[in-house]
């Protein structure tokens, strides 16, 4: 059942992935035509927009949410690749414990980036 | 693809041989055959043997495509000799070899161990929890024939080896149960006199199950008998999702038919002949 649970949360994830993406690529190319996220107008990538979108807490909250289902997404699918080499139980197992600790670490280490630059935002 | 012919010809079979007992590699011998249409490659391999090389080594059986005894690999593709026309397939050359994925007992003999133990592995048959009926059967289970078509095409498979042996998960994962198992457990689960779900996720929801395959669809591509194992996995992967967020619909079981009580036997139809087996 170990399996299928990873499987699931796999899919659950790249759903999440394909909305966030969504909304980023939204954000940042068709600026000029709906304007999310862009409260001065013109260039998605301008200071104005770039301050006004890291005050919102929601979009700290996104890039956390997206680092998690992408981290998540791709260890799991490189984990995957691994395992079809053949390798021995030990081996897996090793995998398995190494992908676990560098997602907890990376995910951290964003995690505090992302606050730390919401935090920062919110007193420019 | 070449122009098919329909005249005798001469057709060269690029054979590839291999004793695991003698050859420390296998090696391409070429054999010419003269054919005529309608002839199948297991038309010419028997030519070959009687007349040529009778130390040719192959297996078959029926020579009809039921029994699955007779799969290789021709001109690259996973085929059924039997049931395969030479010159459909070629006009000049014809490549033939053991089946991929599998150890060469001799020749084009490919060694299926795997393929039985993991069939076995799925538990593919009937499953039930009610042991008193199955030991004491008080009727026959009804089932509609709405119920039997979501089974009924993975019912067809004849275990040949060729979904196997086409696989490219297991070209790499020797562990995987492949193409003909994991269907073959579909085929029970959905059968609704069977109550062997919760056994049968245990192996193919394991680290070697159906989250292996890629869906590359190369199984369905060379089944001989028409199943589709790629959509059986995909299918099963599905209801191990269902079941694991506890989203899984509650099958109705086949409900047990009583036996007819009012009604004379017609004395055409013999009596059931008696068990071969001591009864407990």
């Amino acid at each position: 059942m170990r399996e299928t649970k990873y499987w699931t949360w796999h899919m659950f994830a790249g759903v999440i992935i394909l909305i966030l993406l969504g909304i980023h690529m939204i954000t940042m190319h068709l600026s000029t035509l709906l304007g999310w996220f862009n409260p001065a107008g013109g260039d998605a990538i301008g200071w104005d927009n770039l301050l006004a979108r890291a005050t919102l807490f929601i979009y700290a909250v996104v890039y956390i949410v997206l680092l998690g289902a992408a981290l998540y997404h791709g260890l799991y699918g490189f984990r995957t690749i691994l395992f079809e080499l053949g390798l021995k139980k030990g081996a897996q197992k090793f995998i398995n414990i190494l992908f676990i600790a560098a997602g907890i670490c990376l995910f951290a280490f964003g995690t505090w980036a992302a606050t730390k630059f919401y935090i920062i935002a919110q007193g420019a | 693809m070449a122009k098919k012919i329909h005249k005798e010809t001469d057709i060269v079979f690029h054979i590839r041989r291999y004793n695991p007992e003698l050859d420390s590699k296998p090696l391409w011998k070429k054999y010419t055959v003269h054919v005529e249409p309608g002839m199948t490659v297991l038309d010419g391999l028997h030519q070959i043997r009687e007349t040529q090389d009778a130390s040719l080594s192959l297996r078959y059986s029926c020579r009809m495509g039921v029994c699955g005894s007779c799969g290789m690999l021709l001109n690259g593709r996973p085929s059924l000799a039997c049931n395969t026309q030479i010159l459909d397939i070629t006009t000049k050359v014809l490549t033939v070899a053991s089946l991929p994925n599998f150890d060469i007992i001799k020749d084009l003999v490919p060694d299926l161990t795997p393929l039985f133990e993991k069939h076995i592995s799925t538990s593919p048959h009937i499953v039930r929890n009610d042991a008193d009926e199955m030991l004491n059967p008080t009727g026959e289970f009804y089932q509609t024939p709405e119920e039997l078509t979501r089974y009924l095409q993975f019912t067809y498979c004849i275990k040949c080896g060729l979904c196997m042996s086409a696989c490219p998960t297991l070209a790499t994962d020797p562990e995987y149960i492949g193409s003909q198992a994991l269907p073959q457990a579909y085929r029970y689960n959905v059968d609704t006199r069977d109550d062997g779900f919760n056994l049968r996720k245990k192996i193919v929801g394991s680290t070697h199950g159906v989250f292996r395959c890629h869906y590359a669809g190369e199984c369905s591509n060379v089944c001989p008998k028409g199943v589709d194992p790629a959509r059986a996995i995909q299918l099963m992967k599905r209801e191990l999702v269902l079941d694991y967020l506890k989203l899984k619909k509650h099958r109705a079981k086949s409900h047990i038919c009583s036996k007819p009580e009012g009604v004379e036997r017609i004395p055409e139809i013999p009596e059931a002949p008696p068990f071969t087996v001591e009864q407990k």
